[in-house]
């Protein structure tokens, strides 16, 4: 899409786009440009002495077992985020599309926990879920479970997904919404009349009609597990035990910042890079199609 | 005339003396009323004379003031004095030109510094084998044993009698397990606890050249058939329901204060917490020992943090630096810092003076760290150890520990993977450390 | 509607209802958290009516911190939270709609070049580039500063893409009659797109306020005093170590306040702030 009409001018467009390309480039390429060279050092904490070593980290870290085990984490992390998060705001979305009196109601409490930080979510739940004092963790030992996400690594992969998810619902709510919403009510109506039940309607005629908004929703889940949930990890579990719940971009950060491996920690951020620049262009593959029709 | 000039003579005098004032910028992780007492320190030190000023700064916790301090010491503008945990020793000690030896400082600056006055088990973790002191010992603290007594009764056992060795431990679990107890152990600091300590405590090598203290190209040696079978005994323990895991820092202190746990091994520095919470009868003791290995039980070993010189600043700066280290080895301030917050006293004199003092009979157990600490002469097992980047090291094996105190992995396959992981970071740091 | 089915509007309602208290369980209980005393709340259960304290500890966290971990009062981060937050949103709303006019509205050499420059940065968060990203902060003496914690986070392209977006909508028309009567394409900017794009800067605003205000691994590392903590970093500070020893109904109350400005922002701005979601992403 272009412009008709267009401006002439020998130095306002510039002028107009330096500041944003400056941020960029300090910001944003040459950092990008210092981690692709760093991936290529190894050195010592300080920076007194350092190695050019070619692909040695990168190799390094395809042999080391932990990477692909972070790696494996991050896929199941991702898919328990993006999947049950779409589930539950799919089926709150239908509810409220229906609903007639206290819609705005629903929709405005549902939706509040998207101003809340990934880091102070991560807070509360861990909070709830606390080994001695949690109030849920007292709930289920009634119950008889017992509950200590510190040492058993399936509750804490549960807790860090319940948190990340419960703080994504009201997005995945808000498109639903909107998807729902536009959906033809004739469409709706002719299928009533042919008899068909509104389980029915709903796998035939509503689900295939808001599968784009689904792909992009899961896209988006996708990113946002993979990345925004670093304040969830971080303030409850810090990638334990065992490294269970530690997430590709938690593991840049600890190996960078907590043990001083630059040059790996490095390394990691750069295949993060060209995972995300994939992502992106999935992603702008779909707004191309998207704006076709 | 001569008034005169004598006045502005005089004057010029004053404004050079408040000018000459030489800033010295410290770094620290002591939060809260720790924080506090830091200032303190620092605020006093700068009333004894008017050269320097000490400028004391809460950075965060101990990774991220390294960060911050790694961060500055490349952009140059590093701070003089930073506060460092003990598994960072080796990665300060490696980075040659960005630190200064403590001992270095001292001599440059004509201070007179003796480094047999301070005690061995607390000076001899931040020595090299020349016997040179590279970091001054500032907080530091030994695991301890704390045990519930009102528990013990209730369970029928002596509450003025606390387990010695690991046999009296097993028993003593059992009977706390029969009558009731929810939660009958945890432990805080697990590597620190049970393979750090545990093996200075048996006089065991943790690693080989003098526990990595005598060279880069040590190898941990933590899969012993004596390490194996301790963990393999907690791992018993947990399954149990004995053992209570807890996590890897002090949230296990927590357990106990509250009366979850009627028994805890973790920082001596836990006491004053537990003061506070602990609604029950409770005693400091030592930690127990396996009565058959020959020379048990040792001295135990430090941990917590040092003050580190950074590279790169004026010789009169070093000369304020060496003055601060002066007086932080003063025998009241080591009394003062020692009973309001908890850590040990790092010269001789200091305990001597804590103890005539009559502060260890108003608050028994106070003085089991230092007794512990000081139960043996250390040997090369004992005084310490010093690995190249601990902080995953430690990790490693802890990882390693959660996977048997979880049920998923059996103790030798454990302490195994845990010595080829801790000896891939040691070759590593090695690697990046030999230019 | 399709039906009037009341069984099934009742099972709606029911979804709706049981959602919401989920939604709100975690928020209800840190309220209450909020108001009770630290000897109340390490007692297992808790109880789950607000308490006594919450004047005492809403006071005791705005004016003096906690007393075992940062000491920082917390009235002193919400401020720095509001300055990053409004910084973010207003650098990010200011360098990206100039920048997108230049696109939209001029054709000169580079043009798609710099167009790409911009784009690729759309899904790269700090994240992945977080430790070089801290070098260049500190050669530059960012550290500890307002600047050092807004200006790398204004960094992206959500912003502009958005206005693009939205000024290929303008009818060409309105650029036509302004050549005509002799405007500048400055005097266009101010007094055609500016105001045509009020509804769109004041969605975004709601989106990158929530933005820069929950911003956490960033300010983590680039704040090392106290002085210069947001309220996200302060929450982390509280926290030291284990369960109980942590000053829960402390963290709890600053938790709240940290999570206040936000949510009203999303609930009293609630149409602007649907509207600048579905449009970002769009």
């Amino acid at each position: 899409m272009e412009k008709r009409v267009v401006f002439q001018s020998k130095w306002l467009p510039y002028a107009l786009l330096a500041p944003q390309i400056v941020v960029t480039v300090i910001f944003f390429f040459w950092p990008a440009a210092q981690a692709v060279y760093y991936s290529f050092l190894v050195q010592d904490a300080f920076g007194t002495s350092s190695q050019f070593v070619w692909f040695q980290n990168f190799t390094e870290l395809f042999h080391d077992g932990r990477y692909v085990e972070s790696f494996k984490v991050t896929v199941l992390f991702s898919t328990l985020v993006a999947v049950s998060g779409l589930a539950i705001s799919l089926l709150l979305a239908t509810a409220a599309d229906r609903v007639v009196r206290g819609a705005m109601a629903y929709k405005t409490l549902l939706i509040w926990p998207y101003a809340v930080a990934p880091a102070i979510a991560g807070v509360l739940w861990a909070f709830l879920f606390a080994p001695s004092i949690g109030i849920v963790t007292y709930l289920l030992k009634k119950m008889g479970i017992d509950w200590n996400w510190i040492i058993n690594s399936e509750q804490a992969m549960l807790l860090v997904v319940i948190a990340a998810v419960w703080k994504q619902i009201s997005y995945n709510f808000l498109f639903f919404l909107a998807g729902l919403q536009s959906i033809p009510r004739a469409l709706m109506e002719a299928a009533a009349i042919d008899g068909a039940s509104p389980t029915r309607r709903f796998w035939t005629i509503v689900f295939p009609l808001l599968s784009p908004t689904t792909f992009f929703l899961l896209v988006v889940n996708i990113v946002y597990a993979f990345f925004d949930t670093f304040g969830v990890i971080d303030a409850t579990t810090q990638g334990g035990p065992a490294a269970s719940t530690q997430i590709l971009v938690y593991k840049v950060y600890h190996d960078g910042v907590k043990a001083a491996d630059l040059g790996s920690s490095s390394a990691q951020s750069v295949i993060l890079m060209l995972i995300v620049i994939t992502l992106t262009v999935v992603q702008f593959r779909f707004v191309e199609k998207k704006v076709q029709y | 005339m001569i008034r005169k000039a004598l006045l502005a003579a005089l004057s010029l005098a004053a404004a050079t003396a408040v000018q000459a004032q030489t800033e010295i910028q410290f770094w620290h992780s002591m939060g809260g009323a720790l924080g506090d007492k830091v200032g303190e320190l620092a605020t006093k030190f700068n009333a004894t004379q008017n050269q320097y000023k000490v400028v004391a700064t809460y950075k965060g916790s101990y990774s991220e003031s390294m960060t911050a301090a790694i961060a500055a010491y490349r952009a140059g503008n590093a701070p003089h004095i930073l506060q460092v945990f003990e598994v960072g020793t080796a990665t300060m000690m490696a980075a040659k030109g960005a630190i200064i030896p403590v001992a270095k400082v001292m001599k440059d600056a004509d201070e007179p510094f003796d480094p047999k006055v301070y005690l061995p088990t607390v000076a001899g973790y931040y020595t090299d084998t020349k016997g040179n002191m590279l970091s001054f010992p500032f907080n530091s603290s030994t695991v301890v044993f704390y045990v519930n007594k009102d528990a013990f009764k209730k369970a029928g056992l002596d509450p003025n009698k606390a387990p010695k060795t690991w046999k009296e431990f097993l028993a003593a679990a059992d009977k706390l397990k029969a009558a009731g107890q929810s939660c009958v152990y945890t432990s805080g600091w697990p590597s620190w606890m049970h393979v750090e300590n545990f093996s200075a405590w048996h006089n065991v090598p943790i690693g080989t050249k003098e526990n990595g203290m005598a060279s880069l190209d040590s190898e941990f040696q933590i899969n012993s058939p004596l390490h194996v079978r301790h963990v393999a005994m907690l791992g018993d323990m947990a399954k149990k329901g004995l053992f209570t895991y807890a996590g890897r820092g002090n949230q296990a202190e927590a357990k106990f204060g509250s009366g979850e746990c009627a028994m805890l091994t973790s920082s001596s520095g836990a006491q004053a917490n537990i003061k506070r919470n602990a609604k029950f009868e409770w005693s400091v003791n030592f930690i127990p020992y396996h009565d058959d290995v020959k020379g048990a039980p040792q001295n135990s070993i430090i941990g917590g943090a040092s003050l580190w010189t950074m590279g790169g600043k004026t010789n009169n700066a070093y000369k304020g630096v060496a003055k601060f280290f002066a007086y932080l080895s003063r025998p009241e301030v080591q009394m003062d810092w020692h009973t309001s917050t908890g850590y040990v006293p790092i010269t001789q004199a200091a305990y001597e003076m804590t103890r005539k003092s009559g502060y260890y009979d108003k608050n028994p157990g106070a003085d089991i760290a230092v007794k512990q600490l000081t139960n043996k002469p250390p040997t090369s097992n004992s005084k310490g150890l010093r690995f190249g980047n601990f902080v995953q090291g430690r990790e490693a094996i802890e990882e390693e520990m959660e996977g048997v105190f979880s049920g998923k992995k059996d103790a030798k396959a454990a302490m195994d993977e845990a010595v080829k992981r801790g000896n891939e970071i040691l070759r590593k740091f090695e690697a990046a450390n030999k230019g | 509607m399709v039906e009037n089915r009341p069984v099934l509007r009742f099972f709606q309602h029911l979804i709706l209802i049981v959602g919401v208290i989920i939604v709100a369980f975690p928020l209800y209980v840190t309220f209450v958290a909020s108001t009770l005393t630290y000897d109340q709340i390490v007692t297992v259960p808790m109880p789950l009516l607000p308490g006594d304290q919450l004047w005492a500890n809403y006071s005791q966290v705005l004016t003096a911190g906690s007393q075992k971990g940062s000491s920082a009062p917390v009235s002193a981060m919400l401020v720095n939270s509001f300055i990053v937050a409004i910084g973010v949103a207003l650098g990010k709303i200011s360098i990206s709609i100039i920048s997108a006019f230049a696109i939209v509205y001029f054709r000169f050499p580079g043009r798609t070049f710099f167009f790409w420059m911009i784009f690729v940065t759309l899904m790269l968060p700090i994240e992945v580039r977080i430790i070089p990203t801290f070098k260049v902060a500190s050669d530059l003496g960012l550290l500890d500063s307002y600047a050092g914690l807004t200006l790398p986070l204004i960094a992206s392209a959500t912003a502009t893409f958005l206005f693009r977006q939205f000024f290929l909508t303008i009818p060409d028309e309105l650029a036509e009659a302004a050549r005509i009567d002799g405007a500048g394409p400055l005097r266009f900017f101010w007094d055609v797109v500016v105001p045509l794009s009020k509804t769109n800067m004041a969605a975004l605003f709601v989106i990158l306020f929530i933005h820069g205000w929950n911003q956490y691994l960033w300010p983590l590392l680039i704040t090392g005093q106290e002085s210069m903590y947001t309220v996200v970093i302060g929450i982390k500070r509280m926290i030291a170590g284990g369960d109980a020893s942590n000053e829960w109904n402390l963290i709890m109350a600053t938790a709240i306040l940290a999570l206040l400005p936000p949510a009203l922002v999303v609930v009293l701005m609630q149409k602007w702030f649907v509207k600048g979601l579905v449009d970002t992403e769009k």
